[in-house]
Formats: C-alpha cells, sequence, structure tokens
C-alpha cells in the first residue's frame, strides 16, 4: 500500500461558474482527512487561483493532486498561450486578463502571487504557443 | 463542550424511513438504519432543516413545556423579537409584554434590549479589529456550530461577545434577584424562542461557561396561550417595551449587520447560503469586508422552527412595528462592557475526521475512492446514507457495509443465481 492518494480533475474552459470545483473538492477531501486546518486553507486558495487561471487564460485544462503524509503536491497543466515573461507575471497587479473577464471581478493581477505566497514552492514551466505547467507543494507540519 | 447534545428529537412510531430528511441535511448527519432515521450527533448542527421537511412529522425539535414555570418562585420571560412579528394587527408590542405578565411571568425582560447592547460592543469591537475583518455574528448557535466544526480557519474571526438572549439572561437574573431578595434558584429565566437549537446553546454552551437561561419555550406554544391574554391586556397595557428599531431588528436577517452603521457588511440567511459564504470566506473569495452577519434560518429568526408566521410576512410585521419607535432604546451601562464577552476559547472539534492520524486517513480516504468507483453513483439514498460517497465513508468509519447498497447487493444476487443455475444445469 503506497502512502498517497492521486486524484486528477479536468478543468472546464471560460465556465466560471464551475471554477473552483476542483480546489472545492480537494478541501473537502482534506478537510476530511483531518488536515492541519491552515494547509488545507493554502491549498484551497493556491488551487482555486491556478484553476481560475487556466479558465481565463487556457481554456482549462488538467489538475492533478496527490496528497502524501508530509506534502501535498499539486499539478496544473494547461495548453495555452503559454507566458512570455514568467518574471512579469509573477508581479503583482499584472494582468493580462481581457476587460470582460475584470468586468467579473477577476484578473486582477493577484493570480501567481497568491499561488506564490501561500505554497512552499512554486515552479512554472511555459513554453509560449504551447502551454504552461505549474507545480506547487505545500507541506504538512 | 462536553458530548454531544442536539434539539431534535425522532418520533420513531411516524418515521417511515424514507430518504427525506437524510438528502436535506446539510452536514450528512443523518442516516437511515433499521428503517428509521438516525442522527450522528456529533454531525448535527441543530439547524432544524430535517424538522421541517420531514413529511410525515416524526422529526420534533426539543423544548420546554410551559409548566417549567412552576419549578421558580419568580419568572421573567425572555421574549425573543420574532415573537413580535407573529400577531395580525399588532401595533404596540407593550400588548405582547403585557400579555406575558398576565400569562404568569411576574416580569419581562426584552431579548430586543440586551441586543441593541451587544449592537453597541459589536461597534467597538468591529472599529478595534481591523485584523480579524470580517467579524461573523455569532448570534445563529447553528453557524457558530458549523463554523467549529466545519470552518477551523474561521473560528478567529468569530464575535467573542454574547449573543443577545445571553446577556438578556444575565441582565434579567440580576435585576430579578435585587428586585425580589431571592436566590438565583428560585428566579426562572425563560427564553420564548423562534428556535430549537437555542435549547442545545443553553445545554452546551459555547465560548460562554454556563448559560444563565432556565427554560426554553417555543414561540409556538406560547402564541396560542398568549393570545386571549392579549385581548384582554388592550385596556391595560403597562408600558414595559425598552427596545428601539435596532433592537426589533434583530429578529429578521440583515438587522444585526445593519444595527453597525456601516454598509461595508454582507448578510446571508438559509443554511446553504450559509455555507456557502463560509466557503468562499475561507478561499479569500472576497475581502474588505468589515461584518458577515448568518443565520441560519430563511429569514433570519423569524424563520426558526418553532414559529407560526410565514419568515417573511413576519419580516415585514416587524419592519411596522419599528417604524415609530426611536433608533435605540437600551444603552450600554459601563459595568456591561466586561461581562458581555466570551470567556472560553472555541477550539476546533474536528468531528468529521476519518483516520487517527494522516497515514491512516491516507488509508482510508484512498479505500472511499476505490469504493466510489464501485457504487453506480446515482445518490438514491436506498442505503440509509445520503450519497454513494456518504455511504463509502460509513463503510470506511466501520457503520456500514458494501451490501447496502442495493445495486451491489442486486449485481451480487445477479452472480450467484447464475451460479446456481450454472451448477444445476451441470448435475
Amino acid at each position: 500500500m503506497s502512502e498517497k492518494i492521486v486524484l486528477n480533475y479536468d478543468v472546464d474552459s471560460d465556465d466560471f461558474t464551475r471554477a473552483g470545483e476542483a480546489s472545492s473538492k480537494v478541501k473537502r477531501k482534506l478537510k476530511l482527512m483531518g488536515v492541519d486546518p491552515d494547509v488545507v486553507r493554502r491549498v484551497a486558495i493556491s488551487l482555486y487561483e491556478g484553476e481560475i487561471n487556466m479558465v481565463i487564460h487556457a481554456d482549462g485544462g488538467t489538475i492533478q493532486v496527490i496528497i502524501f503524509p508530509d506534502k501535498i503536491e499539486m499539478t496544473l497543466r494547461d495548453r495555452g498561450p503559454g507566458i512570455e515573461d514568467i518574471e512579469l507575471a509573477m508581479r503583482a497587479g499584472y494582468t493580462t486578463a481581457p476587460d470582460n473577464i475584470r468586468s467579473l471581478g477577476f484578473g486582477a493581477g493577484m493570480g501567481l502571487p497568491n499561488m506564490k505566497r501561500y505554497a512552499d514552492d512554486l515552479k512554472i514551466e511555459s513554453k509560449v504557443g504551447i502551454g504552461t505547467t505549474v507545480k506547487m507543494r505545500v507541506d504538512i507540519p | 463542550m462536553s458530548g454531544f447534545f442536539n434539539s431534535v428529537n425522532l418520533k420513531k412510531e411516524l418515521c417511515m424511513g424514507c430518504i427525506n430528511c437524510i438528502k436535506r441535511c446539510p452536514t450528512q448527519a443523518i442516516r437511515v438504519r433499521d428503517g428509521k432515521a438516525f442522527i450522528v450527533k456529533e454531525f448535527c448542527i441543530d439547524c432544524g432543516e430535517c424538522i421541517r421537511i420531514c413529511p410525515h412529522h416524526a422529526k420534533e425539535a426539543t423544548y420546554d413545556s410551559i409548566s417549567i414555570m412552576e419549578n421558580f418562585e419568580y419568572k421573567v420571560a425572555l421574549p425573543a423579537p420574532s415573537l413580535y412579528g407573529q400577531f395580525n394587527n399588532l401595533e404596540d408590542i407593550n400588548i405582547v409584554l403585557t400579555a406575558l405578565k398576565m400569562m404568569g411571568f411576574n416580569d419581562v425582560y426584552e431579548v430586543s434590549s440586551a441586543a441593541e447592547i451587544v449592537s453597541e460592543l459589536t461597534r467597538k469591537y468591529v472599529a478595534e479589529n481591523e485584523d480579524k475583518w470580517p467579524i461573523i455574528s455569532t448570534a445563529c448557535p447553528t453557524v457558530v456550530r458549523l463554523i467549529q466544526v466545519r470552518f477551523p480557519n474561521l473560528i478567529d474571526h468569530l464575535l467573542p461577545i454574547y449573543a443577545p438572549v445571553d446577556l438578556a439572561a444575565i441582565n434579567a437574573k440580576k435585576k430579578a434577584m435585587e428586585e425580589t431578595g431571592l436566590p438565583p434558584e428560585k428566579i426562572g429565566i425563560i427564553f420564548i424562542s423562534p428556535c430549537p437549537a437555542k435549547v442545545t446553546a443553553v445545554k452546551s454552551p459555547i465560548g460562554i461557561e454556563k448559560s444563565e437561561i432556565d427554560g426554553v419555550l417555543a414561540i409556538k406554544e406560547v402564541y396560542t396561550s398568549l393570545l386571549p391574554f392579549m385581548k384582554k391586556s388592550m385596556n391595560k397595557v403597562e408600558d414595559i417595551g425598552k427596545s428601539g428599531r435596532i433592537g426589533i431588528g434583530w429578529g429578521s436577517s440583515g438587522g444585526e449587520a445593519g444595527a453597525l452603521l456601516t454598509d461595508n457588511y454582507l448578510a446571508a440567511d438559509g443554511i446553504d447560503n450559509v455555507i456557502r459564504v463560509l466557503d468562499d470566506l475561507e478561499d479569500q473569495k472576497f475581502d474588505k469586508l468589515e461584518f458577515i452577519e448568518l443565520n441560519a434560518c430563511s429569514g433570519g429568526c423569524v424563520g426558526g422552527v418553532l414559529t407560526v408566521e410565514n419568515p417573511y410576512i413576519a419580516k415585514v410585521k416587524l419592519k411596522r412595528l419599528r417604524k415609530y419607535l426611536p433608533v435605540a432604546g437600551t444603552h450600554l451601562s459601563s459595568d456591561e462592557s466586561n461581562e458581555a464577552f466570551w470567556t472560553d476559547e472555541v477550539p476546533f472539534e474536528p468531528v468529521f475526521k476519518i483516520g487517527k492520524d494522516m497515514k491512516d486517513s491516507i488509508k482510508k480516504m484512498a479505500r472511499v475512492e476505490e469504493l466510489c468507483t464501485k457504487f453506480p453513483g446515482l445518490d438514491c439514498g436506498s442505503c440509509g446514507a445520503p450519497t454513494c460517497k456518504a455511504l463509502a465513508e460509513d463503510i470506511v468509519r466501520g457503520v456500514a457495509k458494501e451490501g447496502d447498497c442495493i445495486h451491489i447487493l442486486r449485481d451480487y444476487i445477479h452472480r450467484l443465481s447464475d451460479e446456481l443455475s450454472r451448477i444445476d444445469s451441470k448435475r
């Protein structure tokens, strides 16, 4: 018996009413498992931000969450436009979200900065025209 | 909090073992076992939804009988503001208050009057604790319990001030002791309540050591006893009422938050809406709010299961009654400001936790996932659990078995009969 659980989710494109479904499901599972509340909160927020990013910028994608006894690893893959300048994208307030998205209250340029803030580790691999993979890790104390 | 107390009782003879309540329960606390509904006590938050939905009236709220008054030498009624919204053509709250005295109460202390003190203290607390914004109201005991078991990250945001009824009880008891010279045990502080969750809050209080309330009566029972006295009281109405628009406003959703004199608040009512707000709040989906008022019942306290009138009609009636009252009738006295704060920490109670440690939880969660792929995913409720996932969790907790799923049982019987006929044909 391996000591981990692998969870896979598809994120649909352009459906804001469903954005956040994966992070809600993961949150519910972590709570049920008795994971430290602060860890649950950080996973939920960073995953939600990532999920929203996939809907806004990348026509959806896939999320894999692996729960280990001492950490939670999240991998978010999309085949979107890719990020030209990752350093710039990481800057708080920088956004490429179109107006119709911003008018919904999203796209304030805080997605990646928040993910970095709440995850213990964040890695972004991106190729313009091919897609982006975001890997996050939250440690369980 | 020691042990788990609920204010919902099952009348077994009326329960048909249908799935209405298990489907409605917001915390998935109910199962049908051996043909009868069964509440998992530690999961129940006393929201009253099962009482509302049961078509067979098998769920009954727990509250005290009016005869509890006989246990005390001196009785003080604590009417909830929602009581005033129950009557047709009521123009003066004093008619209700006078009738309560004619009914046998020696004195009346309005909960709405204590609510105005709580409002005053809340305004101060909100202004002084910006780091804890949004502050979440704690007047609804169901909401507090929900946060305690399911939203540990929000416990710090709870308003650590007595609920109006608890403050009213303290003040009323003190006043009665001063006026009568009687010892506290001879004084009965009796709350006239729209909600059975208050019964639980009296028996197992959160945030305070002990409640001063000695009995909880249902508005719907007091209502019928009160009507004849209200007619009689018309010609000798006493001027008892001490609350204003703010206090009466607490009876319906938005009243508590509206009393804070800021627009920067949110007020949600109805248990599903409350859960949604808490979920989003936990994920920090909205910020910069100062205050969040949450009521488990639709419409606020006027929607409590122990009320008589349609909650939205009751809300209109409260609005009419408030119209010509002063903004507030009761103000804070200096000694109250310290006494009205919670004395006890509110610990997180992870009642839903599935494993004893992380490794155990991973093992059990993996098993839940595996079981879920076996079940049909219809959430039909025939097994007695509200969803296939809930059944899987029950199995992992050791309180149910795979064969409880009728679809799995049916496949098993099919296999068995195929096997039998195969053996039979070989003979």
